[in-house]
């Protein structure tokens, strides 16, 4: 019979000529992720060389001398003298644990809200707005940032008119406020977007337990504790471990658009730290020795987190 | 529900509820109107600061001011273009690796999917990226926007997902028809991916749009393919090392005829309107997309 596919397997050829529409599909692409993401990989090497760029980048790749864990001893020593390096990831660890702290918890608190307004109109609206900023990007994000807390800005205005302070503050010029303003943007852009998660979680909800624990007596704070939450913690527990697993990758567009010069100390992330330095300054292998070392620090976190979620019976993502 | 039997306690909960929700409203979108404000209202007189959330003088001359700046033209087409091309690029590749990861029966499914999925936890870091993209030639390209980061893993995973939970009785029918798996993915799955795609699509051209970093590290002073953001945050940077030192010279400056302060606020208009325009269209068929993908994975 003509136009019917064999069911059972042939042999891997017959298999491979089969299937020849979605190898021509697919290809393309596993070639491309072997390039683009694959490839970058093998230039780890570059960490134990002392690589130069001379032209050809494959050909000064294989000239250069190899010089083992010599760019590792140098970060060590940085760290150990609490250098530049020290301060970077010193850095990037306080953005990251504070973002952890309020950012993780802002969201679910913001969705258990919004599931508490009854006025369908208000509620859609604020998931709207909410969402809003989170589509524009760092660089418009920080030049309002930069108009909202400039010393004759908003912010300014809003706190003398309060009589917090009576005289204007150069919030960005501060270095012992830069980590607290990092933080606070991060929250305001994304807030409305991180929340969507918990919130098609908390619709998922079945609704006859929220009956009988009504019938049982239970407040609407107590039901928010004993029945919403305890149902979305799988959710919870997943996101969690993925915030986790990008703990040192804190990102670095909003600190290097709105560090400057006296902010210096407390806004040079590792990213920064290495552009600066590997890119700029063309210390190539010290700059990816920086990059690798973040990586393999995020993985293990990723695994740790994964593995401890596994132990108290949560679930998993790997 | 017990809306009959409503205690003293939930007025309270009800009033902090809905007052928290306003505050986090209007800071979320006082930012917004006071840029907004600012770009329309007179230069000189926005630089005495106290602009709220309407012009106090209503101008556009900020705006006719921008075409002093050749670039800023420039790196709005470029970025049109690439918002185009790589919205394009992006969502047909995503899509029809994602329909051939779908099937059940592909040899390669399981290696192809750990190897994307793969790459959402380990990133080779900034300096060997920059050295493979010397390497094919793509900086000071216009490709060097749309190649490298041709397929999100996370943009895959959720059509994929989307993909498999279509019934595979539609594709069989059109197999016994005598259709190769092609035209299957071009006549049947495609059409039926409509929300998706619109949710995906959305996530590209947003990142399109929104993109310097690449403009920054690949193509610093290339100015034919220089990006929008990428000379808003040139002019923001400036603003930023006068923040640095605010010295009295600094402060004159500002205030001369034009400030930089109002042409940010126009740049930054002209960087948002197309996401402001389209974001009303758009934003419901994200919010379903979205989780629709999440839940199921």
């Amino acid at each position: 019979m003509q136009g019917t596919r064999p069911r059972k397997k042939g042999t891997l050829l017959e298999t491979l000529y089969r299937q020849r529409f979605l190898l021509a599909m697919s290809l393309p692409f596993f070639l491309w992720v072997l390039l683009f993401c694959y490839l970058p990989l093998a230039g780890w090497g570059m960490a134990f060389q002392d690589f130069k760029l001379r032209g050809d980048v494959l050909e000064s790749f294989f000239s250069a001398p190899f010089v083992g864990l010599k760019h590792f001893g140098d970060l060590w020593e940085d760290f150990v003298n609490q250098g530049r390096f020290f301060l970077a990831l010193r850095n990037t660890l306080a953005m990251s644990l504070l973002l952890l702290a309020f950012g993780f918890v802002t969201p679910i608190i913001f969705a258990l809200m919004l599931n508490e307004i009854r006025i369908k109109k208000f509620k859609r609206i604020t998931q709207t707005i909410s969402y809003l900023p989170h589509f524009i990007s760092w660089v418009v994000a920080a030049g309002m940032i930069s108009v909202m807390l400039s010393t004759e800005g908003p912010v300014n205005d809003l706190l003398i008119a309060l009589g917090l302070t009576d005289k204007r503050i150069t919030f960005l010029a501060d270095q012992n406020m830069f980590w607290g303003i990092m933080t606070v943007s991060e929250i305001w852009k994304e807030l409305g977007w991180n929340a969507i998660i918990f919130l098609a979680a908390i619709t998922s909800v079945d609704q006859g337990l929220y009956e009988s624990a009504e019938i049982d007596g239970a407040g609407r704070l107590r039901k928010i504790w004993y029945v919403t939450l305890p149902c979305i913690l799988p959710v919870i527990t997943v996101i969690l471990i993925m915030d986790i697993g990008w703990l040192i990758s804190v990102g670095f567009e909003k600190q290097m658009l709105l560090g400057n010069d006296m902010t210096r100390n407390a806004s040079e992330v590792l990213d920064v730290y290495a552009l600066k330095y590997g890119i700029g300054q063309s210390r190539y292998s010290f700059g990816t020795a920086i990059g690798m070392f973040k990586s393999v620090v995020s993985v293990v976190m990723v695994l740790i987190a994964n593995a401890l979620a596994k132990k108290t019976g949560e679930t998993s993502i790997l | 529900m017990n809306r009959f039997r409503r205690t003293k306690g939930d007025y309270i909960i009800d009033f902090v509820i809905y007052a928290v929700t306003l505050v986090i409203l209007v800071s979320t979108l006082f930012p917004f109107l006071n840029v907004l404000a600012i770009a329309f209202n007179d230069s000189s007189d926005s630089v005495k600061g106290g602009v709220g959330i309407l012009p106090r003088i209503p101008t556009l001359d900020n705006f006719k001011e921008l075409t002093r700046f050749p670039l800023l033209l420039q790196g709005g087409l470029i970025s049109l273009l690439r918002t185009i091309v790589g919205t394009v690029c992006s969502l047909l590749s995503t899509c029809m690796l994602a329909y051939v990861l779908s099937r059940k029966d592909f040899i390669f499914k399981k290696f192809f999917t750990a190897l994307f999925l793969f790459t959402m936890y380990v990133d080779s870091g900034l300096i060997p990226h920059f050295m493979v993209i010397r390497t094919f030639g793509l900086n000071n390209s216009f490709w060097v926007y749309i190649i490298p980061g041709l397929i999100s893993a996370y943009n895959l995973i959720l059509v994929r997902s989307f993909i498999e939970q279509l019934p595979y009785s539609l594709q069989e029918s059109a197999f016994l028809d005598g259709a190769n798996d092609f035209t299957v993915f071009t006549k049947i799955i495609m059409p039926l991916c409509l929300p998706v795609t619109a949710t995906v699509g959305l996530f590209y051209a947003v990142g399109q749009w929104n993109s310097w970093f690449d403009t920054y590290l690949y193509a610093p002073f290339n100015e034919k393919i220089t990006t929008l953001q990428y000379e808003l945050m040139k002019i923001l940077q400036q603003s930023m090392s006068q923040q640095g030192n605010l010295s009295q010279a600094g402060k004159l400056a500002q205030s001369q005829s034009i400030s930089p302060l109002s042409i940010r606020m126009a740049v930054t208009v002209v960087a948002i309107l197309p996401i402001l325009l389209v974001y009303p269209f758009v934003q419901k068929y994200f919010v379903s997309g979205l989780t629709l993908g999440a839940v199921k994975s």
